[in-house]
């Protein structure tokens, strides 16, 4: 009961700062020609360890296939509190995915990352198919993929 | 209506159904050819752990084994930062190949679920499932009432070479068809969230991990206490993450495994929701159902066909019921017919009826006999032609009479004739025609003309009959009824053996081939016992001969009689080797023995022996087959005494038993059949099937000896014929 107040407490902390300095971030995911159906994403940030922190967009919409994104489904506990109003359709391959996702300034240059999970049906399930340092520095700079992601890149 | 509840599914989702199937039916090769290539580990031969310490063995990097229901193992691994997947042999671990799905497999996987049209296909292909399951039922029960009841669903199948195809894979394939769409359905609904599918949420991830070294994962209790064939996933953890953890799904749930003391955590087993979608899924697909799988697949194949003949008799149907010429309105019509049609054969004899009265100077009006007025103010004559569905039923377009003459019947004012037209091999031979003349003559209306019944279409029975309603009417009446011929084969007579001619029954074996000079197409496709339709110069009516050879044997052969003033036997017997004549095939497969280790009882007398002649001459399976044949001496009309002697000596007949009349020891076949009915009894026990052919005179004497023989095991002629085994072609 405690531990349950303090957990609220310390979110309402962290949310009203976010609120007021919170910034639009446009988060766009390019596919690569890949051999396959449509491929479900979660793009998620993470701290430097690689621990969930934040989800930032879910592509894919049947909810029984999430647990295909691995570590975003460990982290995130699938929770659908957590991907509500920042979900959509899965991506093709060869598509551009882009969507924009509030983001705390707080968590800029402070060693968070930008992660996506990627899954195709009757395929390789991807954890961090690509790994990407939120920087100022870093705005518009695309990181490559490993799997099924091309590229992805952040404009502030 | 039922037969409505069957043609617009059908014609609306022909296609659409015919593009499932057959995508469906390729998918089915997949279990089977998986299952082909991959080595299937027993019973608790192999662990998970055994198999992943193997495959540690030849790969490094490993991200998730995947089983699938068919037993292939699939690795996902990674090496010098390039993301592979391989298949390994699930007993050793060896790599076998690089494993990459199937691009055309997906393509076709998608094509049969949504037709590559996402949310929208999935609901137009759920829609074919659903014409597919009303298909099925509604096939089924169209079937059943054709051939006079569930009880004889099995029971071998007769009409035109497309109803037959039709409903011979109908019954062949519905059982399958209507497991592949329910199953299609119930997919379909849990798709589209209609029903439960079982998904269920993710166990929780531990919090408790055990702190220690990461064993190595050959070492891992969990592991090594699962069997492989029960594996459907292993996850690996993160490299350099002591924190995490193997997900671990096996055919029962779905947990976690600790890396540092291998323990199973969390394990979560499936609900029953979820097991019944994965076996209905299982059903469905056939994975790890191979053989079940290619069972539905060929089901499947029987679709297109279906469709096709289906179409074909849909047309077919509709063509026959259209114009009639002269038509004259039922209030205005001196005379009303009334036709009870099946497959429109019956309307064929209507129209020659129609435009011969039509002729005379007669207002005619014809219509289905599902039309029936309750008043013809002006008609004096009502004439009723009619088929007979299955076991007595009413044909498609008499379905609804009986019940309209019941409340509307013509009275007494307008006098009636029925003709039906059937074949004797039903056992309720024109059974519907009999049951609209009483009914007709229960209601009070008054019989023109005794019942007649045309036998399979016969166009002199029909002109007979119509020389009859002639002299009723006061009219002369000439019905040249012409049926639509099959295209005609020139035929070279190259021998002609005479017999009986001692005896006043002269007789000929008649053979022919195709013109050796090459110009015409070839001896057409035949079996014996199929008819061979001659046209004797000057008349435009066939006669037809029962085929004593099949056209693998490279002859045409027919056995004729010649009859006092018989125009086609005395031209057939006048003729010179090297003359030509032409001929078309009319297949009667309804008269052939059914291939088998049953025996196979043959009866005929004269000229009857043609057909059962050549069924022994193709009897290369060497079935048994029995032979009564009644002729009149031994020394002049014993057809075809040599080849039956050679078909003795080789086994292709086992018995003969001949009867002749104008000998000291005189006797009939059917005095043979009553002598050695012993015999006979032992092979019906046995399962044999009989087959007569010959004059209807003597076809009613072996029905009379047969019921006599039969008798002692409660069995009778009609009991055979209800199941098929008593097969008659009577002239």
């Amino acid at each position: 009961m405690n531990k349950l107040v303090v957990a609220s407490c310390l979110a309402a902390v962290l949310a009203l700062p976010g609120l007021a300095q919170a910034r639009e971030v446009t988060l766009t995911t390019r596919l690569k020609d890949y051999s396959g159906n449509d491929a479900y994403l979660a793009i998620y940030l993470t701290d430097a360890n690689g621990t969930y922190q934040q989800t930032l967009w879910v592509a894919g919409k049947k909810a029984k296939y999430y647990k295909h994104l691995p570590d975003w489904a460990r982290g995130s506990r699938m929770a659908a509190a957590q991907y509500d109003g920042i979900s959509g359709a899965s991506v093709g391959s060869g598509e551009t995915l882009t969507v924009s996702a509030e983001l705390a300034d707080s968590l800029i240059d402070a060693g968070y990352q930008i992660r996506i999970d990627s899954a195709v049906e009757d395929q390789r399930d991807v954890r961090a198919d690509v790994v990407l340092p939120l920087t100022l520095q870093g705005a518009g700079q695309p990181a490559s993929g490993s799997t099924y992601v091309q590229s992805l890149r952040y404009d502030l | 209506m039922l037969r409505s509840l069957h043609s617009i599914p059908g014609l609306i989702a022909a296609l659409l159904v015919m593009l499932l199937a057959i995508s469906g039916a390729t998918l089915a090769l997949n279990p089977a050819l998986e299952r082909l290539h991959t080595p299937q580990p027993a019973v608790a031969q192999v662990s998970v752990g055994q198999l992943a310490g193997r495959i540690a063995g030849h790969l490094s990097g490993i991200e998730q084994i995947r089983r699938t229901p068919s037993g292939s193992v699939i690795v996902y691994h990674s090496q010098d930062g390039q993301a592979l997947a391989s298949t390994v042999d699930p007993l050793t671990g060896a790599v076998l190949a690089p494993y990459s799905p199937s691009v055309f497999a997906r393509w076709v996987k998608e094509l049969h679920r949504s037709l590559f049209l996402d949310t929208t296909g999935h609901a137009v292909s759920a829609l074919g499932a659903l014409a597919m399951l009303l298909l099925a039922c509604s096939g089924a029960v169209l079937l059943a009432r054709r051939v006079g009841g569930w009880g004889n669903l099995l029971r071998p199948l007769r009409g035109s070479f497309s109803q037959r195809w039709h409903a011979e894979l109908g019954r062949l394939t519905t059982l399958g068809l209507l497991l592949s769409a329910l199953s299609g359905l119930y997919l379909s609904a849990g798709t589209f969230g209609l029903i439960a599918d079982g998904s269920q949420a993710e166990p929780a991830v531990p919090t408790l991990l055990s702190v220690g070294p990461a064993l190595p994962v050959a070492s891992l209790p969990a592991l090594q206490a699962l069997d492989l064939n029960d594996l459907r996933e292993l996850v690996y953890p993160s490299p350099g993450n002591p924190q995490d953890l193997y997900s671990l799904r096996t055919t029962a749930g779905e947990g976690y495994v600790d890396q540092a003391s291998g323990a199973l955590l969390s394990f979560q087993p499936y609900a029953g929701a979820h097991q019944a979608y994965e076996l209905i899924y299982r059903l469905h697909t056939g994975e790890g159902l191979w053989w079940l799988g290619l069972l539905l697949g060929t089901c499947a194949l029987g679709v297109p066909l279906m469709s096709v003949t289906g179409l074909w008799l849909w047309w077919r149907r509709r063509q026959g019921a259209t114009p009639i010429h002269d038509n004259s309105t039922a209030a205005n019509a001196d005379c009303v017919i009334l036709v009870g049609s099946e497959n429109n054969s019956t309307w064929g004899f209507a129209h020659t009826l129609h435009q011969a009265l039509v002729m005379a100077g007669i207002k005619v009006h014809s219509a289905p006999m599902n039309q029936l007025q309750s008043d013809y103010p002006k008609a004096r004559h009502l004439l009723i032609l009619t088929a007979t569905h299955g076991d007595g039923d009413a044909p498609a377009s008499a379905t609804a009479f009986l019940a309209r003459l019941g409340q509307n019947p013509p009275g007494p004012g307008l006098p009636f004739a029925v003709l039906g037209f059937g074949d004797r091999q039903f056992p309720r031979f024109c059974g519907f025609a009999e049951q609209v003349q009483n009914a007709l003559a229960a209601s009070g209306a008054r019989p023109l003309l005794p019942l007649d019944c045309i036998h399979r279409q016969c166009a002199q029975e029909f002109q007979r009959w119509g020389q009859a309603l002639g002299a009723a009417l006061g009219l002369e009446l000439d019905l040249q009824h012409h049926s639509q011929t099959p295209p005609s084969h020139d035929l070279e007579l190259v021998e002609s053996v005479a017999y009986g001619a001692q005896v006043q029954a002269p007789t000929r074996i008649l053979r022919f081939k195709a013109p050796a000079d090459g110009s015409g197409q070839g001896l057409p496709e035949f079996q014996a016992g199929d008819l061979v339709g001659i046209l004797p110069p000057g008349t435009a009516q066939p006669r037809f001969y029962s085929l004593a050879s099949s056209s693998a044997d490279g002859v045409l052969e027919i056995c004729v009689r010649k009859h006092p003033g018989g125009l086609c036997s005395g031209f057939l017997h006048d003729l010179q080797a090297g003359a030509r004549i032409q001929g078309f095939i009319q297949p009667n497969p309804q008269f052939r023995p059914v291939q088998g280790s049953q025996p196979v009882i043959l009866i005929g007398a004269g000229t009857g022996i043609g057909p059962l002649a050549g069924f022994i001459r193709g009897n290369r399976a060497r079935q048994p087959m029995h032979l009564y044949w009644g002729g009149r001496h031994p020394a002049s009309d014993f057809l075809y005494e040599p080849e039956l002697k050679g078909y003795l000596a080789d086994r292709r007949l086992t018995a003969l038993h001949a009867a002749f009349s104008r000998v000291p020891a005189r006797g009939y076949v059917q005095d043979r059949l009553l002598a050695d009915a012993l015999a006979l009894r032992r092979l019906v026990e046995k399962g044999a099937q009989v087959l007569v052919c010959g004059s209807r005179d003597m076809a009613k004497g072996v029905i009379q000896a047969l019921d006599e023989v039969l008798a002692p095991l409660n069995l009778s002629v009609l009991t055979l014929k209800a199941q098929g085994r008593y097969r008659e072609d009577i002239y």
